[in-house]
């Protein structure tokens, strides 16, 4: 049918056309560059050697590859194929009964026949076109024999084939065992026992391969799905919503700033950062004040935190001075980007908030302004810490703020670390 | 950073734009004209390879993300051959990872591109001038990956470890310290200050060391 004219790359696999049973013949034929004819012959004088001559052919049969579709494959029923099988079943009874004359090898070679022609038909019946899942198992094309479940016919021809299995198997034990005794009579129900197993196992593999299969089909794409539309959603959420706002505040170039800023950032910490709760995490908290802090003052707050640690009482103390900061730099500096620093260090916490803008006499603060004396010196001096701000009319503002680490959250954040 | 170009004007400085997207290199052109002379651009890191080492100028602007490889692959293919011709990352992108393994692939400094012009521009002047460029949040990342574990062994402690002085520089600059000021806060010279910031970055690219691997590890970053 298809005619390759043009010489293939000499690799073994099992061509499509010119073979009997599934081309290993003319396979090899061609891979050694000798007549079919000789090795098919030598196949079947080496079938003589305990069928040495079929071991090899289904052991060539499942690891070569069959080659690849190049027109139209050839769509002839193959019952004509199946003969061959048949011959190959009774070769192997008629020289067992030739080579051990005793019944009980008479038996095991019935039994090879009937696994042989069965097998062989079922695997020659997902073999040709429909291995579906050569694909899924590239590595394995002989499970894909057992395994491909091609349509509903060849699945009923299966359940067929490995039923008939089975009930010879089953047939074999009680037979084997009715005259109870000799040792060749437990092996030969060992051997029987095995058969059904066999048969069972192929009944079974196709449906369970199925099942696991379409399981996990379906677990992936349910994540996939999951993942899109997680995307979808905040898209449409924030970046949407911005772009939306921003055409209607076009004029405002405050606001669109403000906007394009808090953007920038839900979108930065979408992608690069895995989420970690502001209530628990240092870092996280910090860095939840710094955004606040931005949207409602429209400034650029530069955050570096480097390490981090759980947050406790006294943490949140420290993020809320670390806030009230911000908010007196954004308030009263002047400036659009303050800068925010915190190191956790085995000792310590310490949070430093820079500007560069107007700066003041900290002389000249009057005693009823609560912010920088209230929010800031005393609550970090209440939970243990210190606070120290240094400023200078036209120098900027920096305040400094340490907090002593206590032992058990040093210790957590050591851990968090590993 | 308020005079960006400074009082030695005696020589315009060679500027080459490295970025996938036609619109920033454009308005990058546009805001650095007054400052820098650009030569060049290129589009993809093919096109970068060929023209940089043709033109060969003193600054190549590098994107991070592009398409085969990104600004990685460029400073790969050129860093040997054209040892003098100084990169400068300009990302987007802040993530631990692109900016540690752009400055470890070779890249004298590393800037985001919310960066304003006259900065863009004094930046392109100390890259030029040998200098490392530390925005505070590469100090920041630097701090994190030198920050001392005391339980892992150190193999050559000179290269691996970041001295005292060189981590006060580094805090200093996360807090938002310009150079001058890191200088008159510490009571050294603008220069050692400078000094102290290129033995980080030398440090960082070429510390073999174990901490950084567990460090990106950590953040899952490899």
């Amino acid at each position: 049918m298809t005619t390759a004219v043009n010489p293939p790359p000499r690799r073994l696999y099992r061509p499509r056309d010119h073979r009997i049973v599934a081309g290993v013949a003319s396979g090899l034929a061609q891979h050694l560059g000798v007549p079919v004819l000789v090795v098919r012959i030598a196949l079947v004088v080496l079938l003589g050697f305990n069928g040495l001559g079929l071991l090899l052919y289904a052991a060539f049969w499942a690891v070569l590859p069959q080659q690849v579709v190049t027109a139209d494959p050839p769509q002839r029923r193959d019952l004509a194929m199946l003969l061959p099988f048949g011959a190959i079943g009774l070769g192997v009874v008629l020289l067992q009964s030739l080579v051990f004359q005793d019944s009980v090898a008479g038996t095991v070679g019935w039994l090879i026949a009937v696994v042989a022609v069965g097998a062989g038909i079922i695997w020659h019946q997902s073999d040709p076109t429909r291995r579906h899942l050569g694909g899924a198992v590239p590595q394995q094309p002989w499970l894909a024999a057992v395994v491909a479940e091609s349509d509903r016919r060849f699945f009923l021809f299966r359940f067929i084939g490995g039923g008939v299995l089975v009930a010879t198997g089953i047939i074999g034990v009680v037979a084997v065992y009715a005259p109870a005794g000799s040792l060749t009579a437990v092996i030969n129900g060992v051997i029987f026992a095995l058969v059904g197993l066999l048969g069972v196992g192929v009944v079974a593999a196709p449906l369970l391969w199925r099942m696991f299969n379409q399981l996990r089909a379906e677990r992936e794409g349910r994540i996939r799905e999951q993942e899109r539309a997680e995307l979808a959603a905040m898209i449409h959420d924030q970046v949407l919503h911005t772009l939306a706002l921003i055409q209607r505040n076009s004029a405002d170039i405050k606001e669109v700033q403000r906007l394009a800023r808090g953007q920038e950032r839900s979108l930065r910490n979408w992608l690069y950062k895995p989420a970690a709760s502001p209530t628990e995490r240092f870092a996280a908290a910090l860095e939840q004040a710094a955004a606040e802090v931005e949207d409602t003052y429209a400034i650029s707050v530069e955050t570096v935190v480097v390490g981090d640690t759980e947050c406790d009482e006294r943490v949140a103390a420290l993020v809320a001075a670390a806030r009230e900061a911000l908010v007196n730099a954004a308030r009263h500096a002047g400036v659009s980007t303050v800068s925010l620093y915190a190191e956790v260090e085995e000792s310590e916490l310490s949070v430093f908030v820079r500007d560069r803008g107007a700066g003041f006499e900290m002389a000249g603060v009057k005693e009823s302004r609560h912010g920088v004396r209230g929010s800031i010196i005393g609550r970090m001096q209440r939970h243990g810490g210190k606070a120290e701000i240094r400023s200078a009319p036209g120098d900027g503002t920096e305040v400094r703020l340490t907090l002593p680490a206590s032992r058990e959250s040093v210790s957590a954040a050591k851990e968090a670390a590993r | 950073m308020t005079e960006p170009q400074g009082t030695e004007t005696e020589r315009r400085l060679t500027v080459f734009l490295v970025d996938d997207h036609a619109m920033f290199r454009a308005g990058v052109r546009a805001e650095l004209g007054a400052h820098v002379e650009v030569v060049g651009e290129a589009s993809s890191v093919a096109e970068a390879v060929s023209k940089i080492a043709a033109i060969e100028p003193d600054v190549v602007l590098l994107d991070v993300h592009m398409p085969d490889g990104g600004g990685r692959a460029v400073l790969d293919a050129m860093r040997r051959s054209h040892p003098h011709v100084k990169f400068l990352a300009l990302s987007v992108s802040d993530a631990a990872e692109d900016v540690i393994g752009l400055i470890r692939a070779g890249a004298r400094g590393y800037v985001t591109k919310t960066i304003s012009p006259d900065e863009l521009a004094a930046a392109i002047r100390r890259v030029a001038d040998g200098d490392a460029v530390f925005s505070p949040r590469l100090a920041g990342f630097v701090l994190d990956a030198f920050a001392s574990r005391p339980d892992v062994p150190v193999a050559d402690p000179e290269l691996d470890q970041l001295t005292n002085r060189e981590r006060e520089v580094l805090r200093l600059l996360a807090r938002g310290y310009a150079y001058k000021e890191i200088a008159k806060e510490l009571f050294i010279s603008i220069k050692t200050v400078e000094t102290h910031v290129s033995n980080v970055l030398r440090k960082l690219q070429m510390s073999n060391r174990y901490e950084l691997s567990r460090w990106a590890a950590d953040r899952r970053l490899v």
